[in-house]
Parts: structure tokens; C-alpha cells; sequence
């Protein structure tokens, strides 16, 4: 059953990799990398239990913090740089 | 006898975890613009995720690992909607309102390619952009 959810995950992960590819706006690319980066997490923790391998999960705790200070990282850049900023609003 | 039980509702919630994860996914390409997109991922992030994290719980039972998923799920139910508020925040300031024309433009194309009859049509009347 593990391995069942852990290919959904991977299904999951694919489809997401295609919005980041396609959103048209940094937004969008930076919600589903959000998005991949918790998915990370799952594949992670179930990974660990498919193994019996409970090490996993400390990697998973420790990616959670990264990936959410990734997040305001890329954030707290777009606001003060201004890279691509003017590109999809046009102002 | 337990052994069976715990297989089956650990299953259970993996199984519906993974479905929520799958339909957040998928609802990351169907809904038209970036507001709507947010709320489609904050369904995989915080039911996808939880549902998959209590199935792995009922599954390892009552140890260390178990109180390691506590931690990893009190963590993403607190600081998902953290983070895609602060996105949205930014999203908003950088310009892209919800009816911007960005926004506009790509429910327009949505409704004009007809992919779903719940496409929002495009707001007529609105003054020029």
C-alpha cells in the first residue's frame, strides 16, 4: 500500500513539474515548486517506511524547514530585486 | 488480529492521501489563474499530506517514528498557509490582481477554448484595464 501511494505521489509530482514548466507567472512557478517540495517530504517519509528505514523522516523534518525557507527566500527576492517583475504586468 | 486491522486503516488514509494529493495536482492545471491555482495546492498540501502522514502514523504504531510524523505534520498544517499567504501577498503587490488582465486574458483563453463548462466566462462591462 505504501508503494501505491508513493507512485501517486511520483503521478503527482510529474503533473506539477509540467505547471512549473508552463505557469506563465514567477508566481505560479514558485507555487508549484512549493508544492513539489512538500510532495519531496511524503515521497521522503514514505520511502523511509518502505525501507523500515526511520532515518528518512529526520531528512523529511529537515526538507520541510528548507523548503519553507526556500519558499519566503524566493519571495523576499522577487519583492526587493526587481528580476522579470514588470514582465507579466506590464507596468 | 490488530496486526491486520492497522494494515487496513493505515492503508485506508494512505490511500485517501495520495487521492487528495492526486486531485490537487491535477487541480493545479485546471483552474484558470494563479488565486484559484493557490487554492487547488493548499488542498494537496494540507489534506494530501495530512491523510498520507496519519496513514504512515497508524502504520508504525507507538514509537519514536511515529512522534517524528507528529512533529513533520504540526509543521505543515501551521506553515503551509503561512507560505501561500505570503505569496499571495506578493502576487499582489507585484500587480496580479485577481481581475487583472493577466488574469482576465487567461480566463478568457479558458473560456474560449471550452475546456470545462465551469470556466468563469470573461467579466464583461469592466472599465479599460
Amino acid at each position: 500500500m505504501i508503494a501505491g501511494a508513493l507512485l501517486a505521489v511520483l503521478v503527482a509530482v510529474a503533473l506539477l513539474v509540467v505547471r512549473v514548466l508552463r505557469g506563465p507567472t514567477t508566481f505560479d512557478r514558485l507555487l508549484a515548486a512549493n508544492s513539489i517540495g512538500n510532495a519531496a517530504i511524503v515521497l521522503l517519509a514514505l520511502f523511509g517506511f518502505l525501507t523500515e528505514r526511520p532515518e528518512f523522516l529526520d531528512l523529511g523534518l529537515t526538507y520541510a524547514l528548507l523548503n519553507y525557507v526556500g519558499t519566503f527566500a524566493v519571495l523576499k527576492f522577487y519583492r526587493s530585486g526587481s528580476l522579470g517583475a514588470g514582465a507579466e504586468d506590464g507596468t | 488480529m490488530i496486526e491486520i486491522a492497522r494494515d487496513i486503516v493505515g492503508g485506508l488514509f494512505l490511500a485517501a492521501g495520495a487521492a487528495f494529493f492526486l486531485i490537487g495536482a491535477i487541480g493545479m492545471h485546471r483552474m484558470p489563474e494563479l488565486f484559484s491555482r493557490i487554492h487547488a495546492a493548499s488542498l494537496a498540501d494540507t489534506t494530501g499530506v495530512g491523510l498520507i502522514l496519519i496513514g504512515l502514523m497508524i502504520h508504525g504504531g507507538f514509537s519514536l517514528v511515529t512522534v517524528k510524523l507528529v512533529f513533520l505534520l504540526m509543521f505543515m498544517l501551521f506553515m503551509g498557509p503561512v507560505a501561500t499567504h505570503a505569496l499571495a501577498a506578493a502576487a499582489l503587490q507585484a500587480g496580479l490582481k485577481p481581475g487583472s488582465p493577466t488574469t482576465r486574458k487567461q480566463v478568457a483563453a479558458r473560456a474560449t477554448r471550452k475546456v470545462a463548462a465551469h470556466a468563469a466566462p470573461p467579466r464583461k462591462g469592466r472599465g479599460k484595464a
